[in-house]
């Protein structure tokens, strides 16, 4: 009787419960919502099976992440969606933002559109190859996964991208929670990204062959200084 | 007081006369000075390789100046920041020095290693000439097998090289090599550690790498290159066939002077080429890769494009592990087929195959004189089929860079490069030998009917026939004989060995005077060719 008394006190009233009204800006979210991404992630963003998956928890970063780089809407369904420009504004990404997150929470990227002003590059460069470099590779220039995916260049992504695809983890990423890399080592990493991978200038030449490593290197041994000597060569051995 | 008159003109004869009379050099250089050489394009192909050698001693000591050959671990404190304070070994931390404090270090560096692309490029290119020519042949093999070693040499000269500066890459192509070490049945384990002293990567690793680098292997190869070069000259070059050669003498230019000018040059040539390379295209760029550790593996992590094959017959080698009963069972790993059986099978075939063929020719005479491609299918058939054997090995080495940037699954890739592996490979072979035969064909059809001239003549009852213009002398009906060189195809080249007009960029007009012997009397000046053209008059 007393169990049976504190457990109605204490338990929690689903059945009584209303969901709790939206915000202006998530209402606005879900009218955006309800015309661009209903048919694959299906009413009040639970998703629907063999297209999309559900958004309840996903939380702002995602959206953020997914609606500024474009990869959402989807083009059509593949192994992975492509970066492409975007479709929506950023007021109508907030939005959106606002909404899902009201709808289940989920990790948020703070506020700000530089995350990497007090980041160290050292340290972020250590973090970067230990935790980034096996698919995004050395140079940042990104890599193939299995079937189809791939890890994408880094090379367009903003502070704010970065920060929301380590915190949310979106297609073949993995998540880089805040207990396993913490913001100050995120606002390291995205340092390292956006001053030394991006701006460091390649002092070994005009010429930086992707960077892709050896690979473009061979290519270049043949293309460029094969075919020179060879040609060279037979300049030289027509002066006789 | 009378003053002694100075004769500047006959101080190189009083200098000659002088050293010869002191050293008794004169019979011996004449000879060396008077050696003659081929004029053909394709004999400079070697030149490269010797040439980028000459410019990797250059460079490569050089580096040696400030290269710390040493893995003791240091805190690094130089001028590029992204790494500053970062812990690496001395080895690293030297290769950064060179490259962000020496003066002119990264240049340095990145010629040394644009030269050892050349190097090995160069090899295999001239290689190839040797092979489709059929120069490999007897009296020959030799110096084909001196060369083969040579690209085997230099694969590990590359391999040491790429090793030392102990960066992220270079450690991962340190631990891949370690476990091709490793899965060697038997002894394995005891070779690899043998190498590294223990367990990879050890401590002593980078020292051991440094003096196999820079002493051993750099030793070995100029002892190769000695006896391949000194072989050349006793053995003398090959030659194509063409009016006045024979199996029995070398027609060309001699070595001295105008030879030895030209190749004076051509050493300027590659080495502006590699300095060109060195200063535009970023190569090796190791401060992206950071030092290495054991746990930091990038994306698209490749060794340099002569050792890519070995990369790619590792990708494409399916999952086959074979577990022996013996004991707890004995596992041979699939990584040992494609990284240590294939190289030696084809160590193996790329050394004894001037034998084989003589065997199978049953052709054990002496050959000066080259073939061309077309006339010897099945050789240039083999030579094909192993050339896309070797490409698409390599290309699979670079299959996961192939598949993110041309947005190709990479299991396709994989998959292509499997079943491309065993079916290109004989297609190749029967392309190029039917190509081989359409060429021969061609090349008898104009001895038989003469150079199509493009002219379509009607006839009375209505038929069309070309004009041929008959090579021949008289009605043009007799065959001629085919002689294994070019045979003209083009109304223009009539009549003339070469081009009518000499020049690469701009035609010289007159031809050059024959040098006049003081023996005989001067020869008549030949007279002047007038070239076939359309009608209009070059200005």
């Amino acid at each position: 009787m007393l169990a049976g008394g504190a457990y109605t006190v204490l338990a929690p009233g689903a059945a009584a419960q209303e969901n709790p009204p939206l915000s202006s800006a998530a209402a606005d979210g879900k009218a955006l919502f309800d015309v661009s991404c209903v048919s694959c992630h299906g009413r009040n963003a639970q998703g629907v099976e063999g297209r999309g998956p559900s958004l309840i928890g996903v939380g702002a970063a995602s959206v953020e992440f997914q609606v500024s780089t474009g990869r959402m809407p989807m083009a059509r369904q593949e192994a992975q969606a492509a970066r492409k420009p975007e479709v929506f504004t950023r007021d109508e990404i907030d939005q959106l933002a606002a909404y899902v997150q009201e709808l289940g929470g989920g990790p948020v990227v703070p506020a700000g559109d530089n995350l990497h002003a007090d980041g160290n590059v050292a340290i972020g460069g250590e973090l970067y190859r230990i935790n980034c470099s096996q698919c995004h590779a050395f140079s940042g220039g990104g890599g193939a996964l299995s079937s189809g995916k791939y890890a994408p260049s880094l090379r367009p992504a903003t502070d704010r991208q970065i920060y929301a695809a380590m915190l949310s983890g979106p297609q073949n990423m993995p998540v880089f929670g805040d207990n396993q890399i913490t913001p100050e080592q995120k606002a390291d990493i995205i340092a390292y990204i956006q001053q030394t991978l991006k701006d460091d200038g390649d002092p070994g030449g005009l010429f930086n062959l992707g960077r892709y490593g050896p690979s473009t290197e061979g290519v270049a041994i043949f293309l460029v200084g094969i075919v020179a000597l060879v040609f060279a060569s037979l300049w030289i051995a027509g002066k006789s | 007081m009378k003053r002694r008159k100075f004769d500047v003109a006959a101080v190189p004869g009083n200098t000659a006369r002088a050293v010869d009379d002191r050293f008794q050099v004169a019979t011996p250089l004449r000879r060396l000075l008077n050696k003659v050489f081929p004029d053909h394009w394709s004999f400079l192909l070697g030149e490269i390789a010797l040439f980028s050698f000459i410019v990797l001693l250059l460079t490569g000591v050089f580096l040696t100046f400030f290269f710390e050959p040493a893995m003791t671990e240091v805190i690094y404190n130089g001028s590029y920041a992204p790494l500053r304070g970062t812990p690496m070994s001395a080895a690293y931390a030297s290769t950064l020095d060179i490259s962000f404090d020496v003066r002119g270090g990264l240049i340095m560096r990145q010629m040394h290693h644009w030269a050892a692309l050349l190097f090995m490029a160069a090899i295999v290119v001239h290689m190839l000439r040797v092979f489709f020519t059929g120069a490999f042949r007897k009296p020959r093999e030799t110096n084909w097998i001196i060369g083969s070693l040579l690209f085997w040499v230099g694969f590990l000269a590359g391999f040491t090289g790429y090793s030392l500066p102990d960066d992220g890459l270079s450690g991962t192509g340190l631990r891949i090599a370690s476990a091709i070490m490793l899965s060697i049945p038997v002894i394995g384990s005891w070779v690899t550690a043998a190498v590294f002293n223990g367990e990879f990567p050890g401590t002593i690793i980078i020292s051991r790498f440094f003096i196999a680098h820079v002493l051993l292997i750099p030793g070995l190869l100029v002892a190769l290159i000695t006896v391949h070069l000194g072989l050349v000259f006793k053995q003398k070059h090959t030659q194509w066939p063409g009016p006045g050669r024979t199996n029995g003498n070398v027609v060309g230019e001699r070595m001295f002077p105008r030879y030895a000018i030209k190749q004076g040059g051509f050493f300027m040539v590659v080495f502006g080429v590699i300095a060109l390379m060195g200063g535009l295209f970023q190569i090796n760029p190791v401060w992206l890769f950071g030092p290495y550790e054991a746990w930091v593996v990038s994306a698209a992590s490749q060794p340099d494009w002569y050792v890519m094959f070995l990369d790619g017959s590792t990708r494409l080698m399916p999952d086959w592990e074979i577990t022996i009963p013996i004991g707890e069972g004995y596992v041979i790993p699939p990584l040992f087929w494609p990284t240590v059986v294939l190289p030696g099978i084809l160590v193996a075939i790329s050394l004894l195959y001037p034998f084989m063929e003589a065997r199978h020719l049953k052709d054990y005479r002496s050959h000066n004189l080259l073939q061309r491609p077309r006339d010897v299918p099945f050789r240039t058939g083999l030579g094909v089929m192993a050339l896309t054997f070797y490409v698409i090995l390599t290309l699979s080495g670079a299959n996961d860079v192939i598949a993110d940037k041309f947005q190709i699954s990479l299991n396709a890739m994989t998959w292509a490069g499997r079943i491309g592996l065993l079916l290109l490979p004989p297609l190749a072979y029967y392309v190029t030998y039917r190509i081989c035969l359409g060429l021969q064909q061609h090349d008898r059809e104009v001895l038989a009917h003469g150079v199509e001239t493009g002219i379509i003549r009607r006839l009375p009852d209505g038929r069309f026939v070309e004009v041929h213009q008959p090579l021949g002398a008289g009605d043009g009906h007799g065959e001629l004989d085919y002689a294994g060189w070019v045979v003209p195809k083009k109304m223009n080249r009539l009549g003339a060995l070469g081009p009518a007009i000499r020049g690469f960029f701009y035609p010289i007009e007159r031809p050059a005077e024959a040098p006049v012997s003081p023996g005989h009397p001067p020869v008549e000046p030949r007279p002047e060719r007038e070239e076939i053209t359309s009608g209009e008059n070059r200005p």
